[in-house]
């Protein structure tokens, strides 16, 4: 490991951060000697772009993804390419991903996308296809073997037989809590396929596997929850260094389980409150997250955002950059061998949520 | 009622009961390390009139902070010595004690820190460095001797964080309440606003939804959140350059460029707002919010005075950003701005609020400001 290395450049980078000053260029210059082993890429996800009617759509969530796309050009330098988390549309109108992707046509570099189930269960992905090719596929780069999963499919009988339209499908699968709902999966075809690509990659390659929903289980209700989970993450369990990172949360999460890390992206469109503050149902938030405290109802972006990556090594370092708040930090911590927030993790370092009275 | 503007009595708020704030304002703030007297003020006032704190001999806080003009100047960009213009339009003295951060883009935690800043701007005071200015302190017996009272030091002792102090201490005695909206808001009047202004004010804190940022809580009104906000102005001047812009400022930035003069001297450098002095690509071309305590005094308005009036203002925001409503969008604009739809009487109605926020005395506190030590 390059830990005492790692670990100045975190805190350089952690106190520039709480400044708000970039430390990309810092990071180049200190692993300049091997700049294959270091890279970084930008995340943006969920935006939800809904249309009205005609030519109109839901302001906020347009201006939202419209700031994200503006912010993540200014990165300085530029990242290696952009990766959409899904959720680009609200409810899978051919409309809405061509608006949304009229948006993100701004975004300097190349963009890859992963299917959101907003983007699935209106057409099963047709349009979305259509514009932006296959829902699985593996590519390499810089050393990293990155992997897009389409994580929201479900079972064959929900998806074709239960629903007298595709328009009631889409709602169904839009709602929260929803006693007529069904939990997502990776599937066993996807699996299949998952096995076979990883079947060529050496085991201390790094991987970094994209999903939509996170392939952990977290809350069933909201489908913060992949059903296969466990086996795709065995599949993934025999290399050293692997990461999951995966949007619909619309909040701040991470985990580790195992070899494998687990982030979560914030959206550009509004944020979910964490499952935990849900009591009726259970709810499996990893220890390990520190929450961001509830957002301000007062405050249009607030808890909103987008991250940019640091790949270094092969182990993420997510930067979340949030207007209106203080960015945030989790990075790859060697020794505790798990990712951590690089101001908040100690109990006595977080800010206790206000009280309402 | 206007007493409470005379030195005697705004002496004795400073020196005795801190409770005996304006109507509508909380107690000034006071830092520990500078407690107010009333020798400290005379000197903090002396100080921010003089203008030999310049290249030219002729630019004192006092020309862009006029006291009779509200402590504005009536510019849309303030003149330096020479004549020599930056970007940003000086807001009022008057309740900045209040202020969390200070500057249009909150580069300064106080006033301490701020009043250091303008003589040595290449476009304000112009002077190359403090010492001229401390020179001119330790050679006038006048200061010298204030000096010696205020903070025990002989000549060669003075400093800038002394000069500073004292004009902080000015500054803290530089506030106004009780305005017409104080008293019918705080203070049980109900005939303090009339009809218009009753409903503008509905306007203010619903549909105009001008009260998100520009605060009114349950026992006094700042009328800001002392927060940074990208609510479209400026955009025009940066549009298209913002990644150029912001590349090579914070690319100079971390070879030493000092911010006061980059944002100061270059137009586009100085849109970048809050982003030049965090670097947090999240804040492109965010400014304070400022107050709007006596806004009716201190035309023209915005960062870089862009709007002449408040009725510009109000169509500022009702376009969502934007002078007219066919502009192009900052896509940078914060969430909360957006087209209002207010009619043409709630336009009125919101400008006629904006007047009620005046405070009787302003006059006085000219008067006293404007006095001439030498």
């Amino acid at each position: 490991m390059t830990d005492p290395k790692r670990r100045r450049l975190l805190k350089a980078g952690g106190a520039l951060l709480a400044a708000g000053s970039l430390p990309l260029s810092l990071v180049e210059l200190a692993f300049g000697k091997d700049r294959r082993e270091h890279f970084s890429f930008a995340y943006l996800s969920d935006s939800h772009i809904t249309h009205v009617r005609g030519r109109e759509f839901v302001r906020n969530w347009d201006r939202g993804l419209i700031r994200a796309v503006a912010e993540s050009n200014l990165l300085d330098p530029r990242p290696d390419f952009i990766f959409y988390g899904g959720d680009i549309a609200q409810l899978g109108k051919p409309e809405e991903i061509d608006h949304g992707l009229e948006i993100l046509s701004a975004l300097r570099g190349e963009v890859h996308h992963v299917m959101g189930e907003h983007d699935y269960y209106l057409d099963l992905g047709e349009h979305w296809r259509k514009r932006l090719g296959p829902d699985h596929y593996s590519f390499d780069h810089k050393g990293v073997h990155f992997v897009v999963l389409n994580s929201i499919l479900t079972f064959d009988d929900w998806t074709y037989h239960r629903w007298s339209s595709a328009a009631e499908r889409m709602h169904q699968m839009a709602r929260l809590d929803n006693p007529q709902g069904s939990p997502f999966m990776v599937g066993e075809s996807q699996r299949a396929w998952l096995k076979k690509d990883l079947d060529t990659v050496s085991h201390d390659t790094p991987v970094v596997v994209f999903s939509h929903s996170p392939l952990q289980k977290i809350y069933k209700g909201w489908n913060f929850w992949t059903d296969d989970a466990e086996q795709v993450q065995a599949l993934l369990q025999p290399f050293d260094k692997v990461t999951v990172l995966y949007g619909h949360v619309h909040q701040i999460q991470y985990n580790q389980i195992g070899n494998i890390s687990f982030h979560a992206a914030m959206a550009t469109a509004w944020p979910w409150p964490y499952p935990s503050s849900y009591r009726q149902q259970a709810a499996y938030l990893p220890k390990l997250t520190v929450n961001m405290n509830r957002a301000d109802p007062f405050f249009e972006r607030d808890a909103t955002g987008w991250q940019f990556i640091d790949l270094d090594s092969g182990k993420v370092d997510v930067h979340y950059l949030l207007p209106g708040n203080r960015n945030r930090v989790v990075a790859w911590d060697g020794k505790a061998g798990h990712p951590v927030d690089t101001r908040y993790q100690a109990e006595a370092d977080r800010i206790p949520p206000q009280t309402h009275y | 009622m206007n007493g409470r503007f005379c030195t005697a009595g705004l002496l004795a708020v400073f020196t005795a009961a801190a409770s005996a704030a304006p109507l509508g304002l909380p107690p000034v703030p006071v830092p520990a390390d500078n407690p107010q007297s009333p020798a400290k003020i005379r000197l903090g006032e002396r100080l921010f009139n003089d203008a030999r704190f310049s290249a030219d001999g002729k630019v004192s806080c006092a020309t862009c902070h006029v006291p009779a003009k509200a402590f504005t100047d009536d510019l849309p960009v303030s003149k330096g010595f020479r004549g020599l213009t930056g970007t940003r339009n000086a807001p009022t003295v008057i309740n900045a004690a209040y202020m969390k951060t200070l500057f249009w883009d909150g580069r300064e935690p106080d006033l301490e820190g701020q009043s250091k800043q303008p003589p040595v701007n290449p476009v304000e005071g112009g002077l190359p460095d403090h010492a001229p200015l401390l020179e001119v302190i330790r050679k006038d017996p006048g200061y010298v001797k204030d000096f010696r009272t205020v903070f025990s030091v002989e000549p060669e002792d003075i400093d800038m964080d002394q000069v500073a102090k004292a004009i902080a201490s000015f500054e803290r005695t530089l506030v106004s309440g009780d305005s017409p909206f104080d008293r019918y808001y705080f203070g049980g009047d109900s005939g303090a606003l009339n009809a218009a202004q009753q409903r503008g004010l509905r306007v203010f804190t619903g549909k105009g939804r001008c009260v998100s940022c520009h605060r009114i809580e349950q026992t006094q009104a700042l009328f800001t959140d002392n927060r940074f906000h990208n609510i479209g102005v400026g955009f025009r001047k940066i549009r298209g350059r913002e990644q150029e812009t912001a590349r090579q400022f914070l690319q100079a930035k971390r070879a030493g460029a000092k911010v006061d003069v980059a944002v100061l001297t270059r137009e586009k450098v100085s849109e970048l707002g809050r982003l030049a002095v965090s670097g947090n690509l999240t804040r492109v071309g965010a400014f304070k919010t400022p107050t709007l305590r006596n806004v009716a005094r201190t035309a023209p308005y915005m960062h870089d005075g862009s709007l002449a009036t408040l009725e510009e203002v109000v169509d500022f925001y009702n376009n969502g950003g934007r002078v007219r409503e066919s502009d192009p969008l900052s896509p940078f604009l914060s969430g909360g701005i957006r087209p209002l739809g207010l009619d043409a009487q709630e336009k009125r109605d919101l400008v006629a609020f904006m007047k009620a926020l005046t405070s009787p005395g302003l006059d006085r506190l000219a008067t006293r400001g404007g006095r001439n030590h030498d």
